[in-house]
């Protein structure tokens, strides 16, 4: 019965990891890669079908690059990481969203009284990969600026939807902490404002206007884009020290660049994995979601 | 310790809670001002701990008064066993030159995942009993409040859960 039991498990085990293996193999990967090179060579050949990754898949989805430093790398992790992150993905929408863009996060929460507690805001940081990737929503309700930071694969989340879609001029928008709070407050109720399908991703380019000092950072070194008013409330002596710690050849130093990256062959790579279940998950959403918008009616008589 | 103290005197620029120890770093401080550029470079300490400043944020008929005049309350104890506090955690609290306690339902400190992290150290008066001293909350408060505040009046005597339903909303 024991040993019976056992012998079960195992072949279960056997045959789910043999699927998993099957499914994102690497070898297609391979291949591609083995037929992308006489392909260069001879041009009329028989064309094998290869996945071809889209170039935006990149910051569509960044989570899935792992984090460059080298100590940390682990091939295998990664690998299974990856799998779970499409696991998660084929249970809940995890929509493309970038740094500004306007967010509204329903998760489980055990001390609510619904059982749920859903946030609107503005997404400031977005930070780490892999299954750890999270982001921080910020908003200002009732005069008070509040913060929350949310794990992307955080299984207690229940819905992640993107009220608006766009990017600032800057990485991470943490001088909103000090901007006046009319920058940072959004309305809860907020309708969805869909763009268009296959337009760029819009970039707002508003200059925020910060509080007079003392800040929270020294914002005049971070060269930021988005800020109207550093010039107002620096003095001579912030410039100077800002001038000081200006590090203008770190753009032309390309092994900082390529230690701070992953290359593009191994992007290439991991998407190459990654992209036919991701483009299917992408494609399923879409007729979901036309199926859903043609059977609701918004308003009943 | 005593850069933390000399900070807060000199940013305060009132003496109003100066204790017989203190007073003489505040007036080296003081004195020391106008020759240095800048007394201190390391950043604000964000945790609530002994002299940290606070923001009352109830309807309190002191508490309004308090944050009208400028002078916010003083945290002068926290009552757990670590001297840092927390959310949901009882301080005792300095505030127009009497003692009251409060409740800490708000914190600039790096929250937990999913736990709302505030601009602002909100405080909430509550008399020794629990009950609070004003009749609304006018900011949003964490929902963790509920569970944290419910366990603390089981294990102590006092009711905190009176200052849950004078809140106005929850995030």
């Amino acid at each position: 019965m024991n040993i019976n039991v056992r012998i079960l498990t195992k072949s279960v085990a056997q045959q789910y990891a043999f699927k998993r293996i099957v499914t994102f193999s690497t070898k297609p990967t391979q291949q591609a890669a083995a037929a992308a090179v006489p392909q260069q060579q001879e041009v009329t050949g028989p064309t094998v079908r290869k996945p071809i990754v889209p170039a935006h898949y990149r910051f569509v989805y960044p989570e899935f690059l792992p984090d460059p430093k080298v100590e940390w790398r682990n091939a295998v992790r990664e690998k299974l990481e990856r799998l779970d992150m499409i696991d998660r993905r084929r249970q809940i929408e995890l929509p493309e969203f970038y740094v500004g863009s306007i967010l509204a996060v329903t998760s489980s929460d055990p001390h609510a009284a619904g059982k749920t507690s859903r946030f609107v805001g503005i997404c400031i940081h977005r930070e780490r990969c892999g299954l750890r990737a999270r982001f921080i929503l910020r908003n200002v309700i009732d005069h008070q600026g509040i913060e929350v930071v949310y794990e992307l694969y955080d299984p207690t989340i229940q819905k992640v939807e993107v009220l608006r879609l766009e990017k600032r001029l800057d990485d991470s928008l943490f001088y909103l902490r000090d901007a006046l709070p009319e920058f940072s407050t959004f309305d809860e109720n907020m309708e969805a404002e869909p763009l268009e399908e296959g337009a760029p991703v819009p970039i707002n380019d508003i200059k925020v206007v910060l509080r007079p000092r003392p800040w929270l950072e020294r914002w005049e070194r971070q060269n930021l884009l988005g800020v109207a008013n550093i010039e107002q409330y620096i003095k001579d002596k912030h410039r100077k020290s800002a001038e000081k710690v200006q590090k203008p050849w770190e753009k032309y130093d390309l092994m900082k660049q390529y230690r701070a990256t992953i290359p593009e062959e191994e992007q290439k790579e991991i998407f190459a994995e990654v992209h036919t279940e991701l483009h299917t998950l992408e494609l399923q959403r879409k007729r979901n979601k036309r199926k859903r918008t043609f059977v609701k009616p918004k308003h009943l008589a | 310790m005593a850069q933390l103290l000399l900070r807060n005197f000199t940013r305060a620029g009132n003496a109003a809670l100066l204790t017989k120890g203190t007073s003489s770093s505040s007036i080296t401080a003081t004195s020391a001002e106008p020759g240095s550029c800048q007394l201190h470079t390391t950043p604000a300490c964000c945790e609530i701990r002994k002299l940290a400043r606070l923001r009352v944020v109830d309807n309190s008929d002191l508490g309004k008064r308090a944050m009208a005049e400028g002078r916010p309350p003083r945290c002068i104890h926290v009552y757990n066993k670590r001297g840092v506090g927390l959310i949901g955690d009882k301080v005792l609290v300095a505030i127009k030159g009497q003692m009251k306690k409060g409740i800490l339902v708000g914190l600039k400190q790096k929250q937990r995942i999913k736990q709302p992290q505030f601009d602002s150290n909100n405080l909430v008066l509550i008399d020794d009993n629990g009950s609070p001293l004003g009749t609304r909350i006018h900011v949003p408060i964490p929902t963790v409040l509920r569970t944290i505040l419910k366990e603390k009046t089981l294990a102590k005597g006092a009711d905190y859960t009176k200052v849950l339903a004078i809140a106005s909303r929850y995030v």
